[in-house]
């Protein structure tokens, strides 16, 4: 394991907010970690820890076979961090920028320059730009190539794509995929989108603190056991609440043009056809519905809503 | 302008300097329509957006938003909208029934009134019980349905939402739907931005951005017909391909 945490522990507030709740976990060399979760879930106070910028309450943590809190110095030198803030030196130019934390590792541009070549050449051209000039896309590269600048053994990318649009995060996730194969970079990234989840070895599905569940994409899915249907039909803000109200549901929740209802074990689609059109529901649809991450995630929060 | 048409933009452009950040677009946003304004980073949304809202003058074209005109009556525009942005929403350091006193005073509205919405709309949120604690105490997703509560608390006729739902966990942000529904089935118009796909599903209809220009623009269903896709993600991926002004 490249990165290892046991029980670690974080409050804040004087203990009144606690953010990590005895969390442990362990990235095998050359993965792409996952980390899924909401803002709040502690996917930050986590990543903060592993890059020696915090100390836990309590629990230990080791990256690359170095303790975070003893080994702090050697650990900076062989991780690169991108936080979720955009934190560059706005009045340095892309250039500066990079020959600055290039200088800072005790290394060049050209050294590594095999390693950034693909990423710096999509922003070269705007290499004497200010950092704070530059768009939201062009920022992520510049500081996807500051926190590569050393040859890291290990990336933590704090939300790289938030606020971020499907096709920019499309590119940014095969700009990983590249670093990952050609370099064997092990990577931790941490997402509030859950459609991301695929594009990772291995993910951990974290909510106020704790993992709900860590496994690749594929066998969470494939743990899914309830059943669960599509429904859609011409009257969808009425569907939303009337399937909430049919006997047999046990969630429905909105999954862009149809509802994913999971059922409980006997449900028939026969019997809900005859329900939804005894509500006055018009070309109804109910077919089989493959589960996704979110599905997963929202049955595993599941849980906690209801006893709120 | 029609009397139905709450939004109403003609050859709406926004120049800075040689560039063009919104280039002659043209569309109506009709009364209780959930509107859905998608594009890539870059494409020009914000720009747009700010024009409609009555906080950028348009260096050509024009619109109307709730029957005024964004240029020359830009206060009455303020006063009749609501906004709510994932960025700005609410005052941490004031509670839930002073952030709402604070609003309903910047929007005119009389004490009676803000007292009275106050209870209906904590009642129906059933945050009672959570009227004097303090914002930054509560937990993001109560803290977005809320800020979305807010935006619509002086009953606009129409409210912006500028990507409400990042970050907040799936189950709320269905929930949160669920009030842009409601919102949505009491008159109110609703446009909004996101880059959630599955959400501009959630939209009666959608245009989507790209350079500066709506490329597309029609109910979710013609657009997957139009574009021979299976969902609007492909719809989108394709249009943002064709883009020539580049965020990278």
């Amino acid at each position: 394991m490249i990165v290892e945490a046991n029980s670690l522990t974080k409050t804040y507030n004087r203990g009144k907010t606690k953010a990590l709740h005895g969390l442990s976990l362990g990235v095998e060399e050359g993965e792409i970690y996952g980390l899924i979760g909401p803002d709040g879930a502690g996917k930050t106070t986590l990543f903060r820890i592993l890059t020696t910028l915090l100390l836990p309450d309590s629990g230990e943590a080791h990256v690359d076979g170095l303790d975070v809190q003893k080994d702090y110095r050697q650990i900076r030198k062989r991780i690169g961090y991108m936080p979720g803030k955009f934190s560059l030196y706005q009045d340095l130019t892309i250039e500066e920028n990079l020959r600055f934390f290039a200088t800072i590792f005790g290394t060049t541009i050209e050294e590594n320059c095999g390693l950034i070549a693909d990423i710096y050449a999509q922003i070269e051209r705007f290499k004497d730009r200010r950092a704070g000039k530059l768009s939201g896309g062009m920022k992520q590269k510049l500081a996807l190539c500051c926190a590569l600048i050393h040859a890291p053994r290990v990336l933590f990318l704090d939300e790289p794509t938030t606020g971020v649009d499907p096709v920019s995060r499309k590119e940014f996730w095969e700009m990983l995929k590249k670093l990952q194969q050609r370099h064997g970079i092990t990577i931790m990234v941490s997402t509030p989108y859950m459609d991301e989840a695929m594009q990772c070895d291995r993910i951990a599905l974290i909510q106020e603190g704790s993992f709900l569940k860590v496994n690749t994409p594929q066998h969470i899915i494939d743990e899914y056991d309830k059943t669960l249907w599509n429904v859609k039909c011409e009257q969808m803000h009425t569907l939303l609440t009337v399937l909430k109200k049919w006997e047999n549901t046990e969630s429905s929740f909105s999954f862009g043009e149809t509802f994913h209802l999971s059922v409980k074990e006997n449900a028939a689609p026969a019997d809900l056809m005859r329900y939804l059109g005894g509500h006055g529901l018009s070309g109804i649809e109910i077919s089989e519905a493959k589960p996704t991450i979110e599905d997963c995630f929202m049955s595993l929060l599941k849980t906690d809503y209801d006893e709120r | 302008m029609k009397d139905n048409y709450v939004i109403v933009a003609e050859g709406l452009t926004k120049r800075f300097g040689e560039f063009t950040a919104t280039d002659h677009i043209t569309f109506n946003v009709k009364e209780g329509e959930i509107f859905g304004f998608l594009g890539a980073n870059g494409a020009g949304k914000t720009t747009a957006m700010r024009m409609l809202c009555g906080l950028s003058i348009p260096s050509e074209g024009r619109a109307q938003v709730a029957g005024y005109d964004v240029a020359t009556e830009s206060e009455q525009v303020k006063r009749n909208i609501g906004y709510m942005s994932q960025k700005f929403s609410l005052y941490n350091d004031l509670s839930i029934s002073e952030n709402l006193k604070l609003f309903g005073g910047i929007y005119g509205m009389g004490r009676k009134q803000i007292k009275e919405k106050t209870h209906t709309l904590l009642t129906e949120l059933d945050l009672i019980k959570e009227k004097d604690t303090l914002v930054k105490l509560l937990p993001l997703g109560w803290k977005q349905k809320l800020a979305f509560s807010l935006a619509i608390f002086h009953e606009p006729k129409i409210v912006f939402l500028d990507e409400p739902t990042g970050g907040v966990d799936p189950i709320t942000r269905r929930q949160f739907w669920e009030l842009i529904y409601k919102a949505a089935d009491n008159g109110i118009t609703v446009f909004v931005t996101t880059h959630y796909m599955d959400e501009a599903e959630y939209c009666d209809r959608v245009s989507i951005m790209v350079d500066g220009q709506i490329k597309a623009l029609d109910t979710p269903n013609a657009l997957k017909a139009q574009f021979r896709a299976n969902s609007l993600y492909d719809v989108f991926l394709s249009l943002a391909r064709t883009a020539t002004r580049s965020d990278s």
